[in-house]
């Protein structure tokens, strides 16, 4: 593991700095005592306290985490099992085809995908709510999770399916055994941006929501006429806290119990 | 390999995926963009979309989109390279994702009062003496946060190219005499070529339909494909026109796919030697 | 693939358990009975509390949904999937679910609060004799300005914008109607004209007004009036009143050659489940005391009359959110043009947008 030296430290540095900026400057605001993202005028708690006593919101965040979890987790096996599948088509042109229409979902314009999945909804008679948005989510984030996974079974060698072939490993131990850990990083980014995508949809979840389930996007959007408030800065500064906790406390954890000499380590 | 690795049993939920939220909505995108407001049968909207107005968006589309592809890549491969070389790298890289897990419109609001005239970043360009600069409603904003959304898609799959990336390929290369750039360039860059690709392909693609940010940070002053598409389908309630545009979209990707893949060949399976 | 397999697990786990602490936050919920009405609403256009109190007061639970678009409202509910008991679409967009049968007809037996409702606002063309629709808060469209960042500009007519010395100043908004409206009112004509002639020339003169605009954008305009970076902005009354709320410096003003009068209306779409709670609804919004405190919390002009004096008198003798009759008379309603129409606006709107740059 190479040192870095300082130019490019510098480099991450000012890269953190520019990803983290726009948030810092929501929760800085989240303080604010006046209305808005601008003008500061004095330090309060207040939004802070307004996010525990609107229950709807809460229950509205639990709706977000759990739709984004559950959509990251399901499209990610979907995915992988349709890159895997993708991969080893033995017509290359088939497998081009399958490839394209994988990334239609990514180029078309989300009011296009939220209207065409409302109306595929209503003449199935899937209830608008918690259910159509679930599969929604699931439905856009699946291209993501194969074009994350495809390169890293593109580098796979074959000759390592074929050594494992040799030593008489049946497809199943191959899948676990070989594919699998192999492309466990493709997963885990595709899983990641997964909920990327999930978190930040809008209009597809617009669309196919109803029966009072919304998400939190919907409920920001639909909050931008009349202004949004201070309320939600909090919120997202609540979110973003927490995500950093567990992230790093989950990191942490789980290098302790995998390698318990990591403290001597340079 | 010829025999099929994954018995049809598991690729059932992905096939069905592809004819029911692909296929279907496809068809019915086509089926629409034959119709005109009154609900009659035409080809008017396809004869519409080679008016100059649409051409001229899409160049510009295209043209925005590719800026954007460039410079997410820019800055995405040295970030994913210096990544690859910290001491928690997997810590740091979730790090990269997690201000994208904010909602959108909020870091999009934080942007217009960052780059406002009396926001941060002027404050900062003035004690460098630079002077106060129209930040908001050109080019440069807007391509800076279009940037900022699609980066996190482009460091990861480079990120995990290089990561295991063997260091003593590197090694050797040097030894044989190589500088850095010849090193890069010939046992580096081919070898992470696959996730470069995925990179530009999930940046590349939304791109091109990007709105929301052509009018919160750019003020309309950048208009594409998606917005017309957005226009469209919600304002002017003529989902004839904007599915037609919507499938010009999709055939401008499947030309993007078409020519990405063919370009494969040869590379796939130097890679790796574990 | 033990890690994969164990993060799984935990997924599922912690989805289980939000799912859980959910269900218990909303208790005594459950939609679609009887005893509950679904309300679609913009969003933070509504006080909360009155939705409690309307609660308490009816027993009827009220399930509520927000949405940021008129057209993506009307979408939801032609599509059908909830059963919507109420929503409050734009005036233009009450003629257009009128047309498409969207809307029931409401029941004036149920609804004796309408009397607190002024007269002026009633019986408009979109709607006649308020078949469908009754208003919830209206406003107009004028010029919102910071005279704080100006030489002393007034903007008494539109023509004004075009002062060759406000370079990259105006700010305008991304809707058709709106900004090819402020070309044809500048020009004296209808802000319904459906005269192809009267659209170009509105167009033509909007043209001209480009070196002048800084931007062309939404709801964000606030913030950015607010935090002053924009010093002349095409808005709505309501939105002028959210910037006035944050920078007392900024102003609102009517332009005299006239201008839109906006309304948004209570509705009771044909999807309705529960159309006595609905009516209740609505009865309850126009009562005097909740329309002055639902106002206040708004920010935007109540056309309730009664409302009136339960409300801060600075606020209701401000006469540019409660303009007098002569401003009034100068105001146009947006009649539906029909799509053909509406499309030809937003050809014309974005060729004037293409030309910007």
């Amino acid at each position: 593991m190479g040192k870095l030296s300082k130019l490019p430290k510098l480099y991450l540095a000012v890269v953190f700095i520019i990803l983290y900026a726009p948030i810092f400057y929501l929760i800085f605001y989240s303080f604010n005592s006046g209305g808005g993202m601008s003008n500061f005028e004095s330090f309060t708690l207040e939004h802070y306290a307004a996010v525990f006593d609107d229950t709807r919101l809460i229950i509205i965040l639990i709706n977000t985490i759990v739709v984004a979890l559950l959509s990251a987790l399901l499209s990610t096996a979907i995915g992988v099992l349709g890159a895997i599948a993708i991969m080893y088509m033995r017509n290359k042109a088939m497998r081009s085809a399958v490839l394209s229409l994988n990334n239609i979902l990514i180029v078309s314009p989300d009011v296009i995908i939220g209207a065409s999945f409302l109306i595929l909804f209503t003449m199935v008679g899937i209830k608008l709510g918690f259910a159509s948005v679930l599969i929604s989510h699931i439905a856009f984030s699946i291209p993501i999770v194969v074009i994350m996974v495809l390169p890293k079974l593109q580098e796979m060698s074959p000759s390592l399916i074929d050594a494992a072939l040799d030593l008489g490993a049946t497809k199943k131990d191959i899948l676990r055994r070989v594919i699998i850990p192999f492309i466990k990083p493709g997963i885990f980014a595709g899983f990641f941006l997964a909920l990327t995508y999930s978190l930040d949809d809008f209009a597809v979840t617009f669309f196919v929501t109803g029966n009072g389930f919304s998400t939190l996007s919907v409920e920001i959007y639909s909050m931008a006429r009349a202004g949004i408030t201070l309320t939600i800065n909090a919120l997202s500064g609540l979110i973003f806290i927490v995500t950093v906790i567990l992230v790093v406390g989950y990191y942490a954890i789980s290098r302790k119990a995998k390698s318990p000499l990591s403290g001597v380590r340079r | 390999m010829n025999k099929r690795l994954l018995r049809p049993l598991y690729t059932v939920p992905y096939t069905a995926w592809i004819i029911l939220f692909v296929v279907a909505p496809i068809a019915l995108i086509l089926y629409y963009s034959f119709f005109d407001l009154t609900g009659h049968f035409t080809f008017d909207n396809y004869k519409n979309f080679f008016t100059s107005v649409y051409l001229k968006l899409t160049i510009s589309s295209f043209w925005y989109a590719f800026l954007i592809t460039l410079f997410s890549l820019l800055f995405a491969y040295p970030t994913a390279y210096f990544l690859t070389k910290t001491k928690h790298k997997q810590l740091w890289l979730l790090l990269i994702i997690i201000p994208s897990w904010i909602n959108l419109l909020l870091k999009t609001y934080a942007f217009i009062g960052l780059f406002g005239l009396y926001g941060p970043v002027n404050a900062f360009l003035e004690v460098m003496g630079i002077g106060q600069q129209q930040l908001l409603f050109t080019d440069f904003s807007f391509v800076f946060v279009s940037v900022y959304i699609f980066i996190p898609f482009m460091i990861l799959p480079i990120f995990n190219a290089l990561d295991k990336l063997n260091p003593t390929l590197i090694d050797a290369s040097r030894d044989l005499g190589a500088n850095a750039w010849t090193t890069f360039r010939r046992v580096v860059w081919p070898l992470t070529l696959h996730g470069v690709k995925s990179g530009i392909q999930v940046v590349f693609i939304p791109a091109l339909s990007l709105f929301m940010i052509t009018r919160l940070i750019a003020g309309n002053k950048v208009i594409t494909l998606g917005t017309a598409i957005e226009q469209q389908f919600l304002v002017t309630q003529n989902w004839g026109m904007g599915s037609t545009i919507a499938v010009f979209l999709i055939l401008f990707m499947f030309i993007i796919m078409l020519i990405t893949s063919g370009s494969e060949r040869g590379t796939t399976t130097n890679g790796k030697i574990k | 693939m033990k890690e994969i397999v164990r993060g799984a697990a935990v997924i599922i786990l912690v989805s289980a358990i939000l799912l859980f602490v959910n269900a218990k936050l909303n208790e005594g919920g459950g939609s679609g009975g009887k005893n509950t009405i679904t309300v679609y609403n913009w969003g933070e256009y509504i006080d909360p509390d009155l939705l409690k109190q309307f609660e308490q007061e009816t027993g009827i639970k009220v399930i509520y949904e927000t949405f940021d678009s008129n057209e993506g409202m009307m979408g939801k509910i032609e599509q059908g999937g909830t059963s919507y008991d109420i929503s409050m679409p734009s005036e233009y967009m009450v003629e257009m679910m009128t047309e498409k049968d969207l809307l029931l007809p409401l029941d004036y037996s149920k609804i004796p609060n309408v009397k607190n409702i002024d007269p002026y606002f009633l019986d408009l063309p979109f709607d006649p004799g308020n078949e469908y629709s009754l208003p919830y808060f209206w406003g107009t469209v004028g010029i919102a300005f910071n005279p704080t960042l100006l030489d002393g500009q007034t903007f008494e007519s539109w023509d004004k914008l075009w002062d060759p010395s406000l370079t990259q100043q105006v700010v305008l908004v991304d809707s058709a109607r709106e900004t090819i409206g402020m070309g044809l009112n500048s020009l004296g004509y209808s802000l319904n004209s459906t005269n192809l002639d009267e659209l170009r020339q509105a167009t033509d003169k909007l043209k001209k007004l480009s070196p002048n605009v800084k931007a062309v954008i939404g709801d964000e305009v606030t913030q950015l009036m607010v935090n002053g970076e924009a010093a002349i902005s095409l808005t709505w009354s309501g939105q002028a009143a959210d910037m006035m709320y944050e920078n007392e410096d900024i102003d609102y003003i009517v332009p005299e050659e006239g201008s839109n009068l906006w309304f948004d209306n209570m509705v009771i779409p044909r999807t309705a489940s529960n159309i006595e709670g609905a009516h209740a609804f609505i009865n309850f919004m126009l009562d005097a005391e909740v329309a002055a405190q639902n106002a206040d919390y708004v920010g935007y002009s109540t056309p309730n009359m009664a409302a009136l004096e339960f409300m801060d008198p600075e606020v209701i003798e401000d006469e540019r959110f409660y303009p007098d009759e002569e401003t009034r008379s100068h105001l146009e309603v947006y009649r539906n043009l029909g799509l053909e129409m509406l499309g030809h606006y937003n050809e014309l709107f974005l060729e004037f947008k293409m030309d910007m740059k």
